[in-house]
């Protein structure tokens, strides 16, 4: 299944945030946007995933999902979005509720989705006694329970340190290396987009226009190897060239809103 | 580098001083005892002054006088006859203004027609002090139970309503959006994120309308009743009998402790994952 951005634009009373951005994310394929502050790369992704009624244009899908998906177009939050008053295990089996599903069928998916994410033995925690890194596994857990076509991430790992986040990312690079799964991750963080996409959205400043569409040129399994580094950090300079100026712009105009 | 090592040199020769503390203070904790010890010296105090004739026992009677009071009336059956009064107004009033309460607050926090129409409503009638409105629900529903019932679930629909939708707002919109990104259907976003989330607040709001009725309840027994712990207190207070009198208001002031202390733990068994 493939999501299609449609000549997206949106604007929020005068304020234009998107405009005119197009791009189509193929079956199993991981997507990075990135921008300066404020061009609107949140805002895309809640149009693509259903969230939000873009002012012109349309996220479109082309093709069936997986005929075992429950929900093609998952989120997975940037502040985890967990039922505080919920343990690790009914936070996973949440988007299951409403499902026709048996309440043996949804424990053995979110038992599965758990233990993907190394949470077998907190599911009776409650988030508030989990640290920020294992929030954002019951998040992705909860993602995986449902058997989604494409992850919608929105800055997934912004939230953490960076011992965490290097945690992290790793197991997205686990989940996402057979390719049956797709993503379109949101991030500021160029390292990151390098690391997990095949190919990398580069926004202008607000309001938010496609600037260029990066190719990353190795597998994701190449990138972990020593040879790859050089690389993957000239692709983060070519990409940081593009947008520094902007993301100077954007910073200033942030400072006096 | 000689200058250097001789200004190090002096400086490790200099006597050492503690950094004062400076982070005590505005973490305030109570003891687990202190209030009881506190209410137990004050009673003492109280019953001493009384026993010692410092208190004329006409204006101010002793613990012990209102003790003896409180069993008196509990041996004759009155205080039985007059709490039943009272209780079944409160709880008949109490349960009529929440229900309703609840309904309203959540329509208003989850309808945009509701919220219009029930905010103008409300901030339009919730000044009104509902003792007020006695006179004319008698006149509407006659003299009996109904309109003390009437005026204790007006007083607390009010509040109730007001922070039910309070809490619906509260509710952290990401756990909604979170919701429909996994399109669970809106009864199920109600029942399984708006209400628990909104609960804390919806607690908080018992706590206050509990005390609203009491009020009320007592106010409304003061205007026309018989029976009840307003009534009693009312009729002790005509006839200058002030050990019955404080009876009343202990009896009041252990009610309201009583309903603090279900309120406390209903928060605590709904509430124990804050």
């Amino acid at each position: 299944m493939d999501l299609i951005a449609n000549h997206i634009s949106h604007r929020f009373g005068d304020l234009a945030v998107l405009d005119d951005v197009s791009f189509t994310v193929g079956a199993g394929e991981v997507v990075a946007i990135v921008g300066p502050s404020g061009c609107g790369k949140s805002t895309l992704l809640s149009i693509l995933g259903g969230l939000l009624q873009p002012t012109s244009g349309a996220p479109e899908l082309r093709g069936a999902p997986p005929a075992d998906s429950l929900n093609p177009l998952t989120f997975v939050f940037q502040d985890f979005a967990l039922l505080p008053w919920a343990t690790v295990e009914e936070n996973v089996e949440f988007p299951l509720l409403h499902t026709p599903l048996s309440a043996a069928q949804r424990r053995a998916l979110a038992e599965d989705a758990l233990s993907r994410t190394g949470l077998t033995d907190f599911r009776a925690t409650y988030p508030k006694q989990l640290s920020g890194g294992m929030r954002q596994r019951v998040g992705i857990s909860r993602a995986l329970a449902v058997k989604p076509a494409i992850l919608l991430m929105d800055e997934p790992l912004s939230a953490l340190d960076s011992q965490t986040r290097e945690l992290l990312m790793e197991d997205f690079v686990r989940l996402l290396a057979d390719g049956g799964m797709g993503a379109v991750y949101v991030t500021h963080n160029l390292e990151e987009a390098a690391r997990l996409a095949d190919r990398i959205v580069v926004l202008s400043r607000r309001p938010g226009r496609i600037r260029e569409v990066v190719t990353v040129p190795m597998t994701r399994a190449a990138r972990g190897e020593a040879a790859a580094r050089e690389k993957l950090l000239a692709l983060q300079n070519q990409i940081w060239s593009l947008i520094r100026n902007e993301a100077i712009d954007a910073e200033r105009e942030v400072q006096h809103a | 580098m000689l200058d250097r090592a001789a200004t190090e040199a002096a400086a490790k020769s200099e006597a050492t001083r503690r950094v004062r503390f400076r982070g005590a203070g505005f973490v305030p904790a109570s003891s687990r005892y202190g209030g009881w010890i506190a209410l137990a010296l004050v009673i003492a105090v109280w019953q001493a002054a009384g026993s010692a004739g410092l208190v004329n026992a006409l204006f101010l009677p002793t613990p012990a006088a209102i003790v003896r009071a409180i069993y008196q009336l509990a041996v004759s059956g009155a205080l039985w006859q007059h709490l039943s009064a009272s209780l079944l107004r409160i709880g008949v009033g109490w349960l009529l203004g929440t229900g309703a309460g609840v309904v309203v607050g959540f329509a208003i926090g989850l309808s945009r027609l509701a919220r219009s129409v029930g905010i103008t409503f409300i901030s339009a009638l919730f000044p009104i002090p509902k003792i007020a409105l006695l006179p004319l629900l008698i006149l509407w529903l006659g003299i009996g139970e109904e309109p003390k019932i009437a005026t204790i679930a007006l007083g607390v629909f009010f509040s109730t309503a007001i922070s039910v939708y309070s809490g619906v707002d509260a509710v952290p919109r990401n756990l909604i959006r979170m919701a429909q990104s996994f399109n669970v259907p809106f009864a199920t976003i109600v029942r399984k994120v708006i209400w628990p989330g909104a609960l804390p607040a919806i607690l908080a709001g018992f706590r206050i309308t509990a005390s609203v009725a009491l009020l009320l309840v007592v106010s409304a027994e003061m205007i026309g009743a018989q029976y009840g712990i307003g009534a009693f207190v009312l009729q002790a207070g005509n006839l200058m009998q002030t050990d019955q009198l404080l009876a009343g208001v202990v009896i009041l002031s252990v009610f309201g402790l009583v309903v603090g202390k279900v309120i406390g733990w209903l928060e605590t068994r709904l509430l124990h994952w804050r």
